[in-house]
Formats: structure tokens, sequence, C-alpha cells
């Protein structure tokens, strides 16, 4: 195994290496570990200070895995993760406190994620009150007043309960809450998927200018690679619990090297009657992540695969400046 | 009823009487569907869609619901044409075997979990077209074998649980064809499906559109969906029609703010090279349908909103020439630019 940390420099805030969650299935009266689901298994990235890193892949991927064991709200299995350039991987629970200010999530669900017999205010306020922040009442209340003017939100409405909030707004809250401690880190994950289209392009409007605003580093995670696509600067293709391919924004999209990328992005129906393209429909389901596919985990849906593929695991390589692709194949018409 | 037409949807009215008030939950909304056409009826959540085609089947709860106006014309197979909304429970059943078949975004609420898939399509067959179980469970492999199953005949023996998403809904797909409905009704198919399995079931479904030729009636919210299926589309908002054209003027010629607003919101992966990194999105929120707003109920949101104007009568719905219908009283004056958003 040899380390590739795509653009490894002292400019990631985040990053994480070979990293591995297995989630252990366990069976008989004993109660032992009879399989596992190999989640995530061997991924590698960095995020920079201040971009937006898109995961996008199916659903099942490892993507919300990934993002959770980055937050350490899941152990990692093995590999390493670090924060401003430290190793947080193995720092103990009741340590993490600081970092956990730094690093918030925002969830798809905006309404399961909201306690609903909280206010709005008290639910914004809770986590300046668990890391103690903005001390007193009166300090706390400006705060929070001023968060909800930051995501287009009444100051006037704190008093409010979430149920009567419409599904953007309510994410509007979510985002609110996780802004409240001043994070650097803000793990997205699918905040915009529940959402009815003409309200997604507001929310991702707003992530967009917060990030502006704030200076904000933050994963991304959705399935959806058109939204994907408008506000990351960087994007990581997951399959079955491994990158498949890494790069700027536009370069996967108007020159994607990986086969998966290629067939995903075909997939993808054009809001346009008038263009009609070739499609690559992909034959099958993904594979079960308890026994991926030998080599490349996705040769079995691959129309590329030759007979190595299901020897070799193919490394994340770089294959022009900031792109990186993990395919054994470098001979592939339009791919290469 | 026209020859060609298969279906007329003449002002249908469907309210919910709830405790909280009327939820006008479909308005006056009309529309018709050819022999072998595919509508779409596109709109966000809570706009009408499935309420809509629920209330063609009849097949609204009631209480708290109840078709209050309008009419659905339907050609049946034997020729006749019949007002869905008046025929009797029986001569629905009827129909809904026959004539009509539906399915849904989660096939795991019509499939029943303790029976085999096989079993399940059977059954169907038997109830409608009266064979034998044996050859009814041969037809259910074909059927599995046109819909693309791999090895249909050990899938029969297979429970709902067994298969993935996208094989639950060929297996949908399967049984709501094994009656050759004339019509089928799809709502959001595929909208709980992964991208690549969604385009499995989309090239499924126009290739079995064209070997039976059957009319599809397609309801979805997403707009690239309906550019691939749809040869006509209806746009909805708060249980009205806003607009109704054929697929391409739909898309290149909008003429209605809000088909226009949803077309712009839209993230555009086929214009990544060229286009701003900023969605243009439609502000504010779906309206409450217990309160909707007066007039146009669009007017909180929309960019040509004038006042005194747009918000005193509900707009009719106006044909802009070559049945390009829309509801908005400004589309003229929208469209030679004499008017510009605000
Ligand atoms: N707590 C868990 N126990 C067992 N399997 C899990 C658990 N969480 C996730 N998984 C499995 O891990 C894989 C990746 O899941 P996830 O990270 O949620 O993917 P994504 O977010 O890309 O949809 C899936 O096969 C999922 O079923
Ligand atoms: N059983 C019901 N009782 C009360 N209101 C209902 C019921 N079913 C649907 N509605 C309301 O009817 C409206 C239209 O719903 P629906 O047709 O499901 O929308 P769509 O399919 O376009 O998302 C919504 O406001 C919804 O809340
Ligand atoms: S009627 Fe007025 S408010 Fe409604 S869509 Fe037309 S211009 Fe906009
Ligand atoms: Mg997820
Ligand atoms: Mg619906």
């Amino acid at each position: 195994m040899s380390a590739v940390v795509p653009e490894t420099t002292t400019a990631n805030l985040v990053e994480v290496t070979h990293l591995k969650k297995w989630f252990p299935i366990r069976g008989g009266i004993l109660s032992r570990v009879v399989a596992n689901v190999k989640a995530v298994n061997d991924v590698s990235f960095g995020v920079k200070k201040g971009e937006v890193l898109g995961l996008v892949g199916e659903s099942g991927s490892g993507k919300t895995t990934v993002g959770r064991t980055i937050l350490r709200l899941i152990e990692p299995t093995e590999g390493t993760i670090s924060f401003q350039g430290q190793d947080i991987t193995h720092i103990p629970k009741n340590q993490l406190r600081s970092y956990r200010r730094k690093m918030q999530i925002i969830f798809q669900d905006p309404f399961a994620s909201l306690n609903p017999r909280m206010t709005v205010g008290d639910i914004i306020a809770e986590p300046l009150v668990i890391h103690n922040l903005e001390g007193s009442a009166q300090a706390r209340n400006d705060r929070v007043a001023e968060l909800l003017q930051l995501v287009g939100l009444n100051p006037d409405h704190v008093r409010r309960y979430p149920h009567e909030f419409s599904g953007g707004q309510r994410q509007r809250i979510g985002i609110a809450r996780a802004l409240a401690v001043r994070p650097e880190f803000i793990v997205a994950d699918e905040p915009v998927s529940a959402l009815d289209v003409s309200i997604q392009a507001q929310v991702v409007n707003l992530l967009q200018d917060l990030k502006e605003q704030l200076g904000l580093t933050i994963l991304f995670i959705a399935h959806d690679l058109a939204v994907v696509e408008y506000i990351s600067d960087r994007i990581a293709v997951m399959y079955l619990g491994k990158v498949m391919e890494l790069a700027p924004s536009r370069d996967l999209y108007l020159k994607p090297r990986h086969p998966y990328t290629e067939a995903l992005l075909s997939a993808i129906p054009t809001p346009d009657p008038t263009i009609k393209r070739e499609r690559i429909v992909l034959q099958g389901d993904i594979p079960s992540p308890i026994n991926p596919p030998s080599g490349c985990v996705f040769r079995t849906r691959c129309r590329y695969a030759i007979a190595e593929c299901a020897n070799t695991v193919p490394e994340l390589k770089e294959v022009s400046p900031g792109h990186f692709k993990a395919c054994i194949r470098d001979d592939i018409p339009g791919l290469s | 009823m026209d020859e060609k037409r298969l279906v007329d949807v003449t002002d249908l009215k469907v309210h919910f009487f709830t405790d909280d008030g009327v939820v006008k939950a479909v308005d006056g909304v009309s529309f018709h569907i050819d022999k072998g056409e595919t509508l779409a009826v596109v709109g966000e959540s809570g706009s009408g869609k499935s309420v809509a085609s629920l209330a063609m089947m009849r097949l609204i709860p009631n209480p708290p619901g109840k078709i209050v106006g309008g009419q659905v014309l339907f050609r049946g197979k034997d020729g006749k044409t019949r007002d869905l909304v008046k025929e009797d429970e029986a001569t629905m059943r009827k129909i809904r075997g026959n004539d009509i078949a539906m399915i849904f975004q989660e096939p795991m609420t019509s499939l029943n979990p303790v029976y085999t898939v096989g079993d399940q399509i059977a059954e169907a067959i038997v109830l409608h077209q009266g064979k034998s179980k044996k050859e009814a469970l041969d037809q259910a492999a074909e059927m599995l074998d046109l819909v693309g199953i791999p090895e249909p005949k050990k899938r029969l023996s297979n429970y709902p649980h067994q298969m993935s998403g996208g094989m639950r809904q060929r297996v949908m797909i399967a049984m709501a064809l094994s009656c050759n409905p004339s019509l089928l009704i799809a709502d959001e198919p595929t909208t709980a499906l992964d991208v690549t399995i969604q385009a499995q079931i989309l090239e499924l479904m126009n290739k079995l559109r064209e070997e039976i030729g059957m009319s599809i009636l397609f309801i979805t919210h997403n707009l690239g969906v309906v550019a691939e299926m749809a040869d006509r589309v209806v746009v909805m908002y708060a249980g009205r029609a806003v607009e109704e054209a054929d697929v391409v003027p739909t898309f290149k010629k909008p003429l209605h703010p809000y088909t226009m607003g949803l077309l712009n919101s839209v993230p555009r992966l086929d214009l990544a090279a060229t286009h701003q990194q900023r969605l243009e999105a439609i502000p504010g929120n779906v309206p409450n349908p217990l309160n909707l707003p007066q007039g146009c109920a669009f007017h909180p949101r929309c960019k040509f909103f004038k006042p005194g104007l747009c918000d005193q009568d509900i707009p009719v719905l106006q044909d802009a020439g070559n049945g390009h219908m829309v509801r908005c009283v400004r589309w003229a004056e929208i469209q030679k630019g004499e008017v510009v958003g605000a």
C-alpha cells in the first residue's frame, strides 16, 4: 500500500489517509463477527482550507460514513484523520471537545434533525450552551438573532417551533445551528436532497454565500452530481467504499477519466428535450459491500473491464495536474 | 371524444375536508392524453400531482377527500367512453385491472411482503384474465423476462425483500403490464432510485411503450426525466395546471413565470462549461394549501407580479397558440418583452 493523498499540502485543513470503516455483522448464538460491511475501504483525500470538496456517489457508496468518521461520530477501523495538521484519530472522546466546536454537520432531513419541542431560538443556542460560548443570556440572544439573519430568516422567529416552517426554512435553521459555534469545517450531508428544486437552489446559493463570507471549508455530500458541480471546487466520486476519481469540478464533468464517472454522468437526464445523447446504461445493481468484487470494485459493471481488473486494486493516481483516477487502464479512448 | 384521445380530464376538482379547513388539492385541472402518448405532469411536492392521478383511478380516500367536480372521460378497451367520476365501484375495479395500471415511487408499499413475486403477478393474471394458476405463472415468468429480470423462472420464487429497489420496480412494472393496460400511470417511479438504476428503468419504460403501444401518465418533479420521457407536459402549481404544451416548447419557450423559474433553478450539468456559478432560485416558499394567495397562487414569488392585476381573480387557462396553454394574465406582455422581471 502506498500512501496517496491527493494534493497533500500543508494547506489541507482536513486530511484522511487510508481510511477504513468496516461495520461488523454478528451472527450465531455467540454473536461472533461473521462478516463485515466494508462501508469505507481505504480512502485518502484532503480538503484544502476554504474549499468545498464535493463527495458524490450512489446510495451505499460510503459517503455518509466518510463524513461521520471525519467528525469522529463513528470510530474508524483503520487509517488516520487529521485536522489542521494534527492527527485526531485517537484523541480520546473527552478531549475531542475543542475539535467538535470547529467541525459541525448539516443533515439531509431538516425535520428529523431538529427537536420538535424546542423553539428555534433554543435550537440554535444549544451548541452555544454546550460549548459555553457567548456567556450571558443577552449575548446568546444577540448571536441567535445574528445567525437567523445570516441564513435569511426573520429574527422575530426565535420563539416559533420547527413545524411552523417549510422544508427550506428548516434547513436554514439547521445551518444556523451548525454555524452558531463559528466552526471552520462543515460536513454537509445531502443538505438539499429532500428539498424541491426551487428551494434547493436557494439553499445551495446560501451555502455558497456563507462559504465566501465566513471562509468556511465544506465537505459537501450529495448523490446529485449536478448540484455538487455548482458548489464544489473539487469533487471526489465514490463507489463501493472507494474513491474512483478526484478532480477539479469542471474537469470532472468536461473530461471524466474514470469509466464509472463517465457512466454516472451519462445516466443523468438532461433537462433539454432537444439534446439526445448516447447513453451508457450500467447493467445490474451495485454489488454488496459485504463481499465487494476483487481487484477493481467497479469491474462487474464496467464496459472496459479486462481480465487484469479482477486482480489488481487500482491506486488513485494523478493522471493530469490535480486530476486523479483509480483505474488500471490508461488506454481507453475518450478517457485517457 | 376525438378518435385519437384516450383520456380527457376536464375541470377536475378534488378537495380534502380536514379539521383545519378545506385543502383544494386539485382545483380545476384539465388535460388530455392521446393514444400512445406520454404526458408528464410536473410540479413541486404538494402541487396535486398524485391526488389528480388517484382521482382518475377513483382512489381518493373518502373521508376526508372528495371529487367535487369535473369529469374524466376514458375510452375503455371495449371501445366505450365513460366518465370515470360517475362510474360505480364494480366498473372501476374492472377498469383498474384491465385498462389502467399504476406504479408508484416505492414498490414495497404495493408489493405484499409475505407472497413471492411470482404468486403476486400470477394472482393479478388469474383475477383479470381468468387463466389457470399454471398458465398465469408461465405468463408471470414471461413478464419478468420482458422487464429485463435475469433468470425469470428462478426469480418467481423470490420475496420482494430479496430484491433490490430497481428489481422491485421492474416487478411492479411487470405486474402493471400483465393486464395489458392502455394507460399506465407512473407516479414518481424512479424518484427513490439511484441515477444509474433510474436510467435502466426509463430505458425499459420507453422500450415497453413502443412495443406495447400504451399511453403513459408520467408524474415527476424531475425536469430531466420529463425531457427524456414526455411528448407533452402539464406543469402544476398549488393544485392547478399553470402551463401545458408539447415537450420542446415547454423547455425552449416556456410562457408561465413559474415554469421559467423552475427551469432556471435546475442545476445544469450540460452547461458546465459556460454556466455561472450561481443558480437562479425562485424566492419564497410553496404556499400553504389551506391559505392560498388570492388571484394567481404564484404571485408572491413571481418576478412579474403586478399588484392590482395578479392578486385579483384566478387567471384563466388561455391558449397561446398551437394548443400551448398558459394560466398567467401577463403572459403576452412578458413574451413581447414589455415587462421586465423585478
Ligand atoms: N451502522 C451501520 N451498520 C452496518 N452497516 C452500515 C452502517 N452504516 C452504514 N452501513 C452500510 O455501509 C454502506 C455505506 O453506507 P453510507 O455511508 O450511508 O453510504 P452513502 O451515504 O453513500 O449512501 C452501506 O452499505 C450501508 O448499508
Ligand atoms: N389524505 C389527505 N388529507 C388531506 N390532505 C391531503 C391528503 N392527501 C393529499 N393531501 C393534500 O393535497 C395536496 C396535494 O398533494 P399531492 O397530490 O400528494 O401532491 P404531489 O403529488 O404533487 O406532491 C397537498 O397539499 C396534500 O397535503
Ligand atoms: S399572473 Fe402575475 S403573478 Fe401570476 S405568474 Fe403571471 S405575472 Fe406572475
Ligand atoms: Mg448518505
Ligand atoms: Mg406525489
